[in-house]
């Protein structure tokens, strides 16, 4: 894995993506660095998870391209493409009764062919992912039981298990209570310090500035502001992107930013 | 050389072959259920030879199956070896055909009633049938090239039309799997309105053939039909193979699947042209038989506890239900026989009230 800081994993050169012709992004510049932990934030509909499925190839963009090492990702195969970069969509299908351990190998797809089904590196890999994300104990259990929390771990490891150097993750925090979601957060920062290259989707501008290395603000399909979490998370940006008036202080735990919105109405 | 990789029933288990150059994954349950369905099939198969509306004893069949025709008349050999034989291969390629094309259309649709009955291809054939029969007797058909054109004919022009204009509605920089069912759900209304015109218009003769035709039955079927499911099958079963994987990595969603570098387009394109072909192929040679595609993957679904329909035990079922149904059309009200239409037809409506009842309950 290449650490130079100079180097970008991903790039967005002039994006726009829409859906039925709509234009939802438009004129995307974009630079994932290597090693980053970029998240991307804005208010709802802003294009910030358009943008990521972008990223990803899972919408084709109607103009401009994306770059993936250099290399644009409309001229590749895509299952080479899957070998370096991984998403987690916001809601993938969980497949009626599979169990954990039959969902985490199906993230070793691009490494299989039909006469090379489940090799012993896809072994490896996956008894690694279950590993890295805690989940060895459930291993034959049907992920239609799992909680919440549980759930959320397998599909991080069906991502991992891809053994991808940049992971996209679209939203892995949304519906968990507020402990899992740091469990889930937890487990992104541990794979960023392995070495990996995370782009991830968060609604919560707190968590986003506690964890990122880096903050993508999104505004009515457009990055308004780009950099780290104390250059980005401040009164003036929080007020133009989420229309908001808030006050920031630095978190007492992570001397990270923390925005603290205005008094109520009600109390004033 | 097997290494058992854990040991829940439903979890797969890998078989080496040389080291580590070939590995394969086999579910033990997945297996089990597949050969019980065939061991029914064959069962329920054999025992369609026995039964019929001409009278021949049991030791009969048996020893004209086994080529022993000493003893039987002329009109008994032909009953078993031309008339049963033909109807029970021509009930399981059907069958077959059937069960395949469901399961594959579930899972384009990503819908457990995104039957190929439902989207509307059943009526395209359907119509295009009629169309060919009314206007042979009608005589538009001879005056245009001489020769009354054959119901398979039709039945073919009218599949590939309606399944042209079904696709084309529904493309949309790709293929949507719930818009493929609203469309086809229009397109079969617009259809079903047009065979009922066509059967208005027709001659008494035409319309009662028609709407015989349009039940659906393997009544009469030869080993020309035979020969014609043989060869479509084998023109279809190669690329059913090849789907085989890509329909399976499918059933974690198209986002997650394209994730996982399968080129989800191309696959759901060759899924909608392969699944066509199937129903096609069934449709025209016993007519619109419902219910055995709806039916077919769910049960195939239940037996082997697998995660999305799996296109042989779906097709190996489908084969099954409709040698079963056929079974119970020639013997239910004996000796009058019961086209196998309304014998799916009812089947498959109780079947999917109890689906929907034991849903409810939360039990399945």
């Amino acid at each position: 894995m290449t650490d130079t800081d100079s180097t970008n994993a991903l790039e967005a050169e002039r994006v726009t993506l829409s859906y039925d012709r709509v234009a939802v992004v438009e004129g995307l510049e974009l630079g994932i660095r290597t090693g980053s932990f970029t998240v991307l934030i804005g208010p709802n509909a802003c294009g910030k998870s358009t943008a990521l499925k972008g990223l990803a190839r899972l919408l084709t963009p109607a103009a401009g391209r994306v770059l993936l090492d250099g290399r644009d990702i409309a001229l590749r195969k895509t299952r080479d493409i899957a070998r370096e970069l991984a998403l987690l969509p916001q809601a993938p299908l969980t497949p009626p009764s599979v169990t954990v351990a039959d969902l985490v190998s199906r993230g070793r797809a691009p490494y299989q062919s039909l006469l090379r089904q489940y090799s012993r590196e896809d072994e490896r890999a996956v008894t690694a992912a279950m590993a890295a994300t805690g989940i060895e104990d459930l291993a034959d259990r049907p992920v239609d039981e799992l909680s919440g929390g549980q759930r959320q771990r397998v599909w991080i490891a069906v991502a991992l298990a891809q053994e991808t150097d940049v992971l996209l993750l679209d939203e892995p925090t949304t519906y968990l209570d507020l402990a899992h979601q740091i469990e889930v957060l937890d487990l992104c920062a541990r794979l960023h310090a392995a070495g990996r290259t995370l782009v991830v989707v968060l609604h919560d501008l707190n968590m986003a500035a506690r964890y990122a290395t880096e903050l993508v603000a999104f505004k009515a399909g457009r990055v308004v502001a780009q950099g780290t979490p104390h250059e980005v998370v401040t009164p003036a940006i929080v007020r133009e992107v989420f229309g908001l008036e808030a006050d920031v202080i630095l978190d007492p735990q992570t001397g990270t930013p923390l925005v603290v919105p205005h008094r109520p109405p009600h109390l004033t | 050389m097997t290494t058992p990789t854990s040991r829940s029933a439903s979890t797969a288990r890998t078989v080496r072959i040389g080291g580590d150059r070939v590995s394969l994954r086999v579910s033990p349950r997945l297996v089990l259920a597949t050969t019980v369905v065939t061991v029914v099939l064959l069962a329920v198969a054999t025992l369609s030879l026995y039964v019929g509306n001409s009278q021949v004893t049991p030791t009969r069949v048996t020893e004209i199956i086994l080529g022993d025709y000493g003893a039987a008349t002329r009109f008994e050999i032909l009953a078993v070896l031309d008339v049963r034989l033909p109807r029970v291969l021509s009930a399981i390629l059907v069958g077959l055909a059937f069960g395949v094309s469901g399961a594959l259309f579930q899972r384009l649709t990503g819908n457990p009633l995104g039957s190929p009955d439902i989207i509307g291809f059943t009526s395209g054939v359907a119509t295009g049938a009629v169309a060919a029969l009314a206007l042979g007797t009608v005589g538009i058909g001879a005056a245009l090239g001489g020769a009354r054109p054959s119901i398979e004919a039709g039945a073919i022009v009218g599949g590939i039309v309606s399944a042209a204009l079904i696709y084309l509605l529904a493309w949309r920089g790709g293929l949507d799997g719930f818009r493929l069912i609203l469309v086809g759900i229009g397109v079969s209304a617009v259809l079903s309105a047009v065979r009922a015109y066509i059967l208005s218009r027709a001659d008494l003769g035409a319309a009662q053939t028609g709407y015989r035709w349009l039940t659906g039955g393997l009544g009469g079927r030869d080993w020309d039909d035979v020969a014609l499911l043989v060869v479509g099958a084998m023109i279809l079963v190669v690329p059913t193979v090849l789907l085989h994987r890509p329909s399976d990595r499918l059933s974690v969603g198209r986002e997650l699947a394209t994730s996982q570098g399968l080129p989800v387009g191309r696959w759901l394109v060759t899924m909608a042209v392969v699944g066509t072909g199937w129903i096609a192929l069934a449709v025209i040679v016993a007519g619109p038989i419902g219910f055995v595609a709806l039916a077919a993957p769910h049960v195939a679904r239940l037996l082997t506890g697998r995660p999305g329909p799996h296109l042989a035990t779906s097709g190996l079922v489908g084969a099954a239900l409709l040698v079963v149904a056929d079974i119970i059309s020639m013997r239910a009200l004996a000796p009058t026989q019961l086209p196998t239409g309304v014998v799916t037809g009812i089947l498959g409506g109780i079947y999917l009230l109890w689906l929907l009842q034991s849903r409810r309950r939360g039990t399945a």
